[in-house]
């Protein structure tokens, strides 16, 4: 079980939170070709090591968020609101 | 029987002697004392053979003093409260304990499992894989289950209470011996909160039998000053009796502590989630075993299990002993033995020199050394009766000079093996030591330190822990899963080389213990038998559980009506008494149907769609979720959730709309109502309500912050009555209200906000029957007055409430779509007859850019379509259809079945091939080897032109 920082609400257990996969996946116009379409829809990245993704604290303020993640380690590295820039996270993960 | 057995010893131990136990094992009563385990009282009463070993079923007896236990496990206590498998070293000793023999058939005594043990080909790794194949698996199953396997679940409701709790700490530490003792003692100091757990009933480790003859710093004296000391501390929390199970992500430890008693109102196990700061393992080390020609008989032990015996129960292992061991700490029990008086014939060491300072204490204690020997067999039935002590040559590959000892006990010591199953499960690695022939840490987790002899830095080399002679298939290596040294063979042999194949081809390691006497001496033989250095085999898994625990202990107090959460529907009372049968759907607690007296659910279901497609029905459809969504840019942000166009929608006005996924798979449907062109209420699949709340937030937050909207739901504020048939608006007008119901004023697909007896009521037009329908919102804590008001006002009119089975009756006559039961994970919009309104909408929306995707826009898809029955008795959900000539499996499946209420007609909606263009023609239909025809037809049978609905 993982503990995670929500932004908002502080450090809580993993079962409060949903995971939404990695975040800055942009969604191409409807005028991409099928190709960019389905790549946005179908093809994720898998890094050993750090992993930039998103998660709702579902069951407690409800807000969306950003996590940086080790899925070597999975050490937390970072967690920020929406919007917010990436931290600089050089040298934390190898 | 005497309370002493007749291996007890006069005195000593930490046994409470005048406070007698009696107990059974096997119907047979004996005594005990208090502080006995089940184990160390069999064993003093004489008892060698406890158990029937999972393949051969050889006689097997009690071999360690600890939860790594591979042979003595047992059945506690008879019925729906027996505990099977339980580890008799760890089971303490209760006035009336009933303990059972859990293998062997018909019975423990007469086992005809035992010829198996005479044809151990039959049972080598793989053999069941490789000839119980034909006809099938599943002819021999049930025998192999039989006569293998390790006890029997009760099958009745568990009526044991269990409980689970959270923790909190700075420093959680595993393990109560010296090592643990110490750490809390200095983390505690400094002001930490500390959890220290420790497995066994009583701290201190094994310092706390062992005697003060070893060194002050780790004697029962010492001991006793340092829990004095961290009991004073009010920051440290002191659980015995608690087995840490596992090592989750930052530092989330599962704690496992079982009750003192066994009184039924007492909690058998708490099942402890702690969040640690940090992580302290004194989790101390297990001796492991030596391998020779049938080293599993009743009366071999580990020699610090049989130690622990003596020292701690008073109870001697035998009345002649042999100890065989390939490094030094076995000395300590042979010290012990001879303390108590008890006859060591000799020590067989398999090191070729013996280091001095044990040579003087032994000759102190006239017990003979031999060097270079190791055990090459063994013999003795139900109890050990002789060992073969063998010189191994000056190579190491041959015996010489084996000569008989008679002994009623052999303790055998093949080296310690850290215990750290959590430390890996942390995600620490192992590596294979050579000298101390162990799997020690290599790296080091963030938060994880080790500490005392689970971190062992001891460099003194061990002898050989294995015969280099005798009958492989005769060697056992897991006694728990009867794995012999043959079986390892025959593993590499067949190129299962990796240490995790062969675990799994063998069985090795995957049982109860999860290989804790086992996995090293495996490692050690295999890498022997390939010829390699042991530490390039690696080491297998460790998983937790670190000891097996009862399914009981994970559900804690959610069973039964805690199991879940159940919604209760705002009319629920009332359905329960007007004969409702009630079905699980998501949460909620749904009537499926009122039955009456004599009456069949199908029948009950048809009176109720008849009363609704010619006078009335009434139904609780308050889980139809329901969402207000507020802002300036409600209308724009509820639009691009919908295929249809939203943006023309008049205050008022209410529209039907179909939802996708990004990948243009049909979500949800339902519908969206304008209250003002900055309100818009959403409402959803009862099924889909939450999943659809969630996906608005979802896009809300994360894809369009820009959007100024807010999204509130409101499915359990209000409750929904709908009231559908030919007479409702006589019926709905007959109560208070100020809303003007006249078609002209009020139409279909229209909204109306205003009061109903009273009540705040939204009512629309919308209808899932196709019948005139008014669906009444008002707050869910006052349904119940309209609804009793409405079944009274429709009195007359023969108003009946209509259940889940009805209404999805009436539907399927209409044809009209239900999303999860008509559609599945490939249907989008064109499927289902929504192409062209999907094509027509400019605005983009979720999925929309999906919709032409090659895969979206073959001609050959499968479509909605109904079917009726020429000749076909029944139809039957999931039948697979073929067109006429196809030389395909299938052309499709039908989705839903009724039958026509007028006719009896059985009626059906299917997904088809190309359906629309079928329509008219026959198809076949195919059911578990039967065959009918059937005729495609368009998706509704009854009022296309929506006139009944539309009144």
């Amino acid at each position: 079980m993982l503990r995670i920082p929500c932004p908002h609400c502080g450090l809580r257990d993993e079962p409060e939170f949903i995971f939404g996969g990695p975040s800055g996946v942009v969604r191409p116009p409807d005028t991409a070709d099928d190709a960019t379409w389905t790549r946005y829809l179908y093809e994720r990245e898998n890094p050993a090591g750090l992993h930039w993704e998103k998660w709702s604290h579902a069951y407690g303020c409800g807000q969306w968020f950003n996590v940086a993640r080790n899925t070597l380690t999975h050490a937390i590295l970072a967690s920020y609101p929406l919007g917010w820039p990436r931290p600089d996270l050089q040298g934390e993960v190898a | 029987m005497s309370a002493a057995g007749p291996h007890r010893l006069p005195a000593g131990g930490l046994i409470d002697r005048n406070r007698p136990i009696q107990f059974r094992f096997d119907g047979k009563a004996y005594g005990g004392f208090a502080g006995d385990t089940l184990a160390s009282a069999l064993l003093a009463n004489g008892v060698r053979s406890v158990a029937r070993s999972f393949k051969f079923h050889r006689p097997r007896g009690v071999f360690t003093c600890g939860i790594e236990e591979p042979n003595a496990l047992l059945r506690i206590g008879s019925g729906s409260g027996a505990i099977p498998s339980a580890r008799a070293p760890v089971v303490e000793l209760t006035d009336g304990l009933s303990a059972f023999t859990q293998s062997g058939w018909p019975s423990s005594g007469f086992d005809v499992g035992r010829l198996l043990d005479l044809v151990p080909a039959l049972w080598a790794a793989g053999f069941y894989n490789k000839t119980f194949k034909w006809p099938r698996w599943h002819t021999y199953e049930g025998l192999i289950r039989r006569m293998a396997g390790l006890g029997r679940t009760p099958e009745e409701r568990d009526p044991d209470r269990y409980e689970a709790g959270n923790r909190h700490c700075d420093v959680l530490i595993v393990g109560g011996g010296v090592a643990g003792l110490t750490a809390a003692l200095e983390a505690g100091t400094e002001g930490l909160r500390i959890i220290l757990a420790e497995q066994d009933t009583v701290l201190g480790g094994w310092a706390a039998w062992a005697g003060a003859e070893v060194t002050d710093s780790i004697s029962a004296g010492r001991v006793a000053v340092l829990c004095a000391r961290l009991r004073r501390l009010p920051n440290v929390t002191i659980l015995t009796r608690t087995t840490a199970v596992a090592y989750y992500d930052h530092h989330v430890v599962a704690l496992v502590e079982r009750g003192s008693q066994s009184s039924v109102a007492a909690v058998r196990e708490n099942l402890w989630v702690v969040r640690a700061k940090r992580v302290v393992l004194a989790t101390g080390a297990l001796e492991q075993p030596l391998l020779f020609d049938n080293n599993d008989r009743p009366g071999i032990f580990l020699a610090a299990s049989a130690r622990q015996y003596l020292r701690r129960y008073g109870v001697a292992p035998g009345r002649t002993v042999i100890v065989a061991t390939n490094n030094d700490s076995a000395y300590a029990t042979v010290n012990d033995l001879r303390a108590a008086g008890v006859e060591v014939t000799c020590v067989a060491d398999t090191r070729r020199s013996v280091p001095e300072s044990i040579r003087t204490a032994m000759r102190a204690v006239n017990v003979a050394i031999v060097p270079g020997a190791i055990p090459v067999d063994t013999s003795g039935f139900a109890a050990l009766r002789a060992v073969t002590l063998g010189q191994v040559s000056e190579e190491g590959r041959g015996i010489s000079g084996a000569v008989d000892y008679a002994c009623d006990a052999l303790l055998v010591s093949g080296g310690w093996n850290p215990a750290l199953h959590l430390y890996a499960q942390a995600g620490g690695k192992l590596g294979f030591d050579t000298a101390s022939g162990a799997l020690r840490p290599v790296n080091a987790v963030a938060g994880l330190e080790i500490v005392g002899a689970a971190n062992a830095t001891d460099d003194s080399v061990i002898g050989s822990r294995s015969s280099p002679v005798g009958r492989t298939h005769r060697q056992w290596v897991d006694l728990l899963h009867d794995v012999t040294v043959a079986d390892l063979e025959l593993a590499l042999r067949e190129n299962f080389t990796s240490v995790e194949h062969v675990k799994r081809y063998t069985t090795l390691g995957m049982s109860a213990d999860q290989g804790k006497t086992s996995t090293v001496a495996a490692i050690d033989t295999l890498a022997k038998l390939r010829g390699v250095h042991p530490a390039e085999l690696g080491y297998t898994t460790q998983r937790p559980p670190v000891t097996p625990i009862a399914l009981g202990t994970i559900a804690g107090r959610e069973i039964g009506e805690r199991f879940a959460p159940s919604r209760r529907l705002p009319m629920h009372d009332w359905h329960g008494s007007h004969g409702a049968l009630f079905q699980d759907f998501g949460e909620w607690r749904r009537p499926v149907a009122y039955v009456r007296q004599g009456e069949s659910r199908e029948q009950a279901a048809g009176r109720e769609a008849g009363a609704a497609r010619t006078a009335a029905g009434i139904f609780d459809a308050s889980p139809l979720g329901k969402f207000e969504i507020h802002g300036p840019d409600a209308l724009e942000f509820v639009d691009r959730f919908y295929i249809n166009n939203l943006r023309t929608l008049q205050p008022g006005r209410v529209r039907y709309g179909i939802m996708l996924r990004e990948s243009g798979i049909l979500f949800d449907d339902g519908t969206v109502t304008l209250l003002a062109p900055d309100h818009v209420l959403v409402s959803t699949t009862s099924g889909n309500a939450t999943r659809v709340g969630a996906w608005m937030e979802e896009w809300r937050q994360c894809e369009w912050p820009e959007l100024r909207v807010a999204i509130m739901p409101t499915t359990e504020q209000w409750a929904t009555i709908s009231v559908t048939g030919p007479e409702a608006r006589l019926i709905v007008s007959r109560l208070d209200n100020n809303i003007d119901l006249s078609p002209d004023a009020f139409p279909h697909l229209a909204m109306r906000e205003g009061k109903v007896l009273g009540m705040s009521a939204r009512v629309y037009r919308i209808s899932f029957t196709g019948e005139l329908t008014y669906e009444i919102n008002v707050p869910a804590e006052a349904a119940i007055r309209l609804w009793e008001a409405l079944v009274q006002a429709g009195e007359s009119e023969g108003i009946q409430p209509i259940g889940l089975d009805a209404l999805m009756q009436l539907r399927l006559e209409k044809g009209f779509l239900h999303v999860g039961t008509d559609t599945d994970g490939t249907t989008i919009p064109d499927d289902v007859g929504w192409g062209k309104v999907a094509a027509a909408k400019e605005a983009s929306y979720i999925g929309k850019r999906s919709l032409t995707l090659p895969e979206h826009v073959r001609t050959d898809r499968l479509q909605l379509v109904g079917l009726t029955g020429t000749g076909v008795g029944a139809f039957i959900a999931g039948s697979h259809l073929r067109l006429p000539d196809s030389a395909r499996a299938t052309d499709g499946w039908i989705t839903s079945v009724g039958r026509l209420l007028s006719s009896g007609q059985p009626i059906a909606l299917a997904m088809l091939r190309a359906g629309r263009e079928q329509v008219g023609k026959e198809v076949t239909v195919h059911d578990c080897g039967n065959t009918a025809r059937a005729e495609v037809s368009p998706a509704s049978f009854l009022d296309p032109a929506g006139k009944k609905m539309n009144a």
